[in-house]
C-alpha cells in the first residue's frame, strides 16, 4: 500500500487518482451518513410543505439575497433561545430547498418570524423599513409591491419541487393556482387551502393580481410557525 | 534539498535548456489583464457594499443595487472573477516553464477557455443584478451557467494536465501538485453541490435535490473546500513558484513540501460542519469538523513556512523589491488566517464569534491579505517579463500601493474585530435582573463607527489597486521601460 513520493510526482495521472482519493474520504464520511442515520431529521409534527404562495415568497426571498443578512437557524445557546425562541430543529427546514440557515446577522434571525409581527407591519417594514425601525441598514423593496407575481409556471414549481423529494399530493398540484389566489387576498375564501395548508396566513392583495410583496409576506408569517413545539419532548428532539 | 524540487527550480531559471520550447504567452497575457480589470471591480462592488452598510441610502432604492444583489457580484467577482483569473495567468504560466513543454491544445480552446470563463463571469453576475441566484453563498449562479461552467472547466483541466503530461521534466515540479489538486477538487465540489433541477427547460430557476440539513452540510462542504482549494491550494502553487523565483532561492524544504501538500489535501475536506456549531447539524459532524479545523492548523503552517523560510539569506530583497514584499507579506497573513480560522472553529469561540463580523474579517484578512497580495506580487514580476520591458515602470508606485494596501487592511480586519466581538458580546449580555440586556438594533447602532472604518478600509484597497493599473499600463507603454536588449527570452 505504501507508494513511494518519488513515483508519484513523475506519474500525473497516479498523482492525480490518489489526490482524488484523499479529497474523497472526508465527504463521504461526513456527509452519506445525515443521509441514512434516521435521527438526524427529529420526529416531530406540523412541518408541510409551503403553499404555492409561501413558496413563491420563498424563491423571492432567495432571489433577493435575504440569507446574506438574515439567518434562518436559532442555535441552541441560552441567549438566543430567550430571544428568537425553541432553537431550530433540522425538520423544520426539510422542505427547504435551498436551506436559508444562512451564516450573517445584519439584521435579526427569521427562523421564528411567522406569527411575530401583523401583515399590515411587514408590509410597511418591506416598504420602507427605517419607517419602523429607524436604525435598521435595511435596504428598501417597495418594488415589490409594483411587481406582480409571475404564476404562469406555479404548477411546474410544485412538480419539481416533488421531483426532489417535497411531498406534494396531486391535489395539491392540481389547485395550485387556486391555493395561491385564496392566500393572497385576505378576504377569499380559505377553508380548502387552510385544509391543504394548516396554519398558512392569507395576506391583503389584491383580489386576482397578487404581487411579489404579497407572497414574501406569506413566506415570512409561516416561518418557524409549522412545528408543533408543544409536543416535542427532548427525547424526540435528540438526534 | 531533493534532486526533484532541484530539477523543477532549474527548468524554471535556467535559459540554457536542451531544446529551446516556444512558451505560449499570449493566454496568460490575457488572463492578466483580466484579473487586473475585475480585481479593480471586485474591490470597487465591495466598497461599494461598505458604504451601503454604513449607510442604507446607498442601495438608493432600486431592485438591483439592493446589498442582497450586489454582494454575490462582489464575492464572485473577488473570488472567481478575479482571483480565477490570476490563477489561470500564473497555472499556465508556471506549467509551461516547470514542465519545459509548450502549453498544451490549440489556440482555438486555449481562446475558448479565455473568452468562455469571463462570459460565464459576466453572465452570472448580470444574472445576480437581474435576480437569478440559487441562494447558496459563493455558489449563486443557476443551472444553466453551472453547465456552462463545468464545459469551460473540463477544457481547462484539459489543458492544464495535458501539459504535465506532455512534459519533458521527469518529475512534475510542487507548484502543479496544488495546481491539479485544485482543478481536480473544485470540478468534484461543484458537480456535488450544485445538482439541481430545473422547473422548465426554457427557464433559469432550478430547485436543488438536496434540502434542510443535507443542504446545510454539503453546502458548507462546498463552501470551505472552495477556500481550501481555490483560495489556498492554488494560491500555494502560485507561491511555489513566485516566491522561489523573486527571492532567487530554492524552495527551503521539499520534504515540508511533500507532508503539507498531502496532509491538506486529505483534511481540508473535513473542516465544513465548522461553519455550522450549534445548529440542527448533528454533534458528531460538527465535532468531526472542528477536530480537523484544528488539525488543519499543522499543515497550513507547513506551507506558511516553507513560504517564509525560503527567504533564508535573501531578507535584503524585501528592501529593493516591492513585489517580493507583497508576495512575503501575503504568506504571513497566510499564516494569520490559518491561525485564526482553527480558532474560530472551536465550538465555545465560534458561539460568539459565528453570525458576526469577526467572521467577515477574518475572510478578508486571507481574501486581501493573502489572495490578492500574493496575485499582485505574481503580476508585478510577470508583466514585465510577458510584455518584455526592462523592468516596472515605477517601483516606488509599487511602494506606494503596498503601504496603501496595507493599511486599508490592516483598518478592515480591526475594525471588524471591534464590531464581531461586540456583536457577540451584546447579543448574549444579560443585565442585573436576568434579562437579555440589548435588544437587537442597539447592536446595529453599536457598530456604525466601525462599518465607516471598514469603508475606508476598503477606498484604501481599491486606490491601492488604481495605483497599480496604472504603474502596470505605464510599464508596457511608457518608452523608459523599453528594453535594449531584445534576444532575451522571457522567463
Amino acid at each position: 500500500m505504501f507508494i513511494r513520493q518519488e513515483t508519484i510526482e513523475k506519474n500525473a495521472i497516479l498523482m492525480l487518482v490518489l489526490t482524488l482519493i484523499c479529497i474523497s474520504v472526508g465527504g463521504i464520511v461526513e456527509i452519506i451518513p445525515t443521509f441514512t442515520i434516521e435521527t438526524t431529521i427529529e420526529k416531530v409534527q406540523g412541518v408541510r410543505p409551503y403553499t404555492p404562495l409561501e413558496l413563491m415568497g420563498r424563491n423571492i426571498y432567495v432571489r433577493e439575497g435575504c440569507y446574506l443578512c438574515h439567518s434562518q437557524q436559532i442555535r441552541a445557546l441560552k441567549d438566543e433561545v430567550e430571544r428568537y425562541g425553541h432553537y431550530s430543529l433540522a425538520a423544520e427546514s426539510m422542505y427547504d430547498h435551498p436551506f436559508q440557515w444562512g451564516s450573517k446577522r445584519i439584521g435579526p434571525d427569521l427562523a421564528r418570524v411567522g406569527g411575530k409581527y401583523s401583515n399590515d407591519w411587514h408590509y410597511a417594514h418591506l416598504i420602507n423599513p427605517q419607517s419602523l425601525v429607524p436604525e435598521s441598514l435595511m435596504p428598501k423593496y417597495a418594488f415589490l409591491a409594483e411587481t406582480p407575481l409571475e404564476t404562469g409556471l406555479i404548477v411546474n414549481h410544485l412538480r419539481t419541487s416533488r421531483i426532489v423529494g417535497v411531498p406534494y399530493s396531486e391535489d395539491a398540484i392540481a389547485n395550485a393556482s387556486k391555493d395561491l389566489l385564496a392566500q393572497a387576498d385576505a378576504a377569499a375564501d380559505g377553508d380548502a387551502l387552510l385544509k391543504r395548508y394548516p396554519r398558512a396566513v392569507q395576506v391583503a392583495g389584491k383580489p386576482g393580481e397578487p404581487t411579489e410583496l404579497d407572497a414574501l409576506v406569506a413566506y415570512l408569517q409561516v416561518l418557524g410557525s409549522m412545528a408543533d413545539l408543544a409536543g416535542a419532548t427532548p427525547a424526540k428532539l435528540k438526534q | 534539498m531533493s534532486e526533484a524540487t532541484m530539477d523543477g527550480f532549474a527548468a524554471a531559471s535556467a535559459p540554457a535548456v536542451p531544446r529551446a520550447v516556444v512558451y505560449n504567452e499570449v493566454i496568460v497575457k490575457k488572463f492578466v489583464i483580466a484579473a487586473m480589470f475585475w480585481a479593480v471591480v471586485a474591490f470597487l462592488v465591495g466598497t461599494v457594499l461598505a458604504l451601503q452598510l454604513a449607510w442604507p441610502a446607498f442601495n438608493l432604492g432600486f431592485s438591483f443595487t439592493n446589498f442582497g444583489r450586489l454582494r454575490p457580484v462582489h464575492t464572485s467577482a473577488a473570488i472567481f472573477a478575479f482571483g480565477g483569473s490570476a490563477l489561470f495567468a500564473t497555472s499556465f504560466y508556471v506549467v509551461q516553464r516547470t514542465c519545459r513543454a509548450r502549453l498544451f491544445g490549440g489556440e482555438a480552446l486555449h481562446n475558448f477557455i479565455f473568452w468562455g470563463y469571463q462570459l460565464f463571469i459576466v453572465m452570472a453576475a448580470l444574472s445576480y443584478v437581474m435576480g437569478f441566484s440559487r441562494g447558496q453563498e459563493y455558489s449563486e449562479p443557476e443551472w444553466h451557467l453551472t453547465i456552462f461552467l463545468v464545459i469551460v472547466w473540463v477544457a481547462y483541466a484539459i489543458v492544464f494536465i495535458g501539459t504535465v503530461l506532455m512534459r519533458e521534466e521527469e518529475h512534475i515540479y510542487v507548484a502543479n501538485w496544488f495546481y491539479m489538486a485544485f482543478i481536480l477538487t473544485v470540478a468534484v465540489l461543484v458537480l456535488v453541490n450544485n445538482v439541481a433541477v430545473p422547473i422548465s427547460i426554457y427557464s433559469a430557476k432550478g430547485y436543488t435535490v438536496y434540502s434542510g440539513v443535507q443542504n446545510a452540510l454539503i453546502q458548507w462542504w462546498y463552501g470551505h473546500n472552495a477556500v481550501g482549494f481555490f483560495l489556498t491550494a492554488a494560491f500555494l502553487g502560485m507561491m511555489y513558484y513566485f516566491v522561489p523565483k523573486q527571492a532567487g532561492r530554492p524552495i527551503y524544504s521539499y520534504r515540508l513540501s511533500v507532508v503539507h501538500f498531502w496532509s491538506l489535501v486529505f483534511m481540508y475536506i473535513w473542516a465544513g460542519p465548522h461553519h455550522l456549531h450549534y445548529t440542527a447539524l448533528p454533534d458528531w459532524a460538527q465535532t468531526l469538523g472542528m477536530v480537523f479545523s484544528i488539525i488543519l492548523w499543522m499543515p497550513s503552517w507547513g506551507g506558511m513556512i516553507n513560504g517564509l523560510m525560503t527567504l533564508s539569506g535573501a531578507w535584503d530583497k524585501l528592501r529593493t523589491d516591492p513585489a517580493l514584499r507583497f508576495s512575503v507579506t501575503a504568506v504571513g497573513f497566510y499564516g494569520m488566517s490559518t491561525f485564526e480560522g482553527p480558532v474560530m472553529s472551536i465550538r465555545s469561540v465560534n458561539a460568539l464569534s459565528h453570525y458576526t463580523d469577526w467572521t467577515i474579517g477574518h475572510v478578508h484578512s486571507g481574501a486581501l491579505g493573502w489572495v490578492a497580495f500574493i496575485c499582485f506580487g505574481a503580476i508585478y514580476y510577470l508583466v514585465p517579463i510577458l510584455w518584455k520591458r526592462s523592468g516596472l515602470y515605477s517601483i516606488k508606485l509599487v511602494s506606494w500601493h503596498f503601504w496603501i494596501a496595507t493599511l486599508g487592511i490592516v483598518l478592515y480586519i480591526t475594525s471588524m474585530w471591534v464590531a464581531g466581538i461586540m456583536q457577540g458580546l451584546m447579543w448574549r449580555a444579560y443585565d442585573q435582573f436576568g434579562f437579555l440586556q440589548y435588544s437587537f438594533s442597539e447592536s446595529v447602532n453599536a457598530v456604525h463607527p466601525y462599518y465607516v472604518i471598514r469603508a475606508l478600509g476598503g477606498v484604501a484597497f481599491v486606490s491601492g489597486a488604481l495605483i497599480m493599473v496604472y504603474n502596470l499600463i505605464m510599464t508596457v507603454c511608457s518608452s523608459t521601460t523599453e528594453r535594449r536588449d531584445s534576444a532575451v527570452a522571457g522567463g
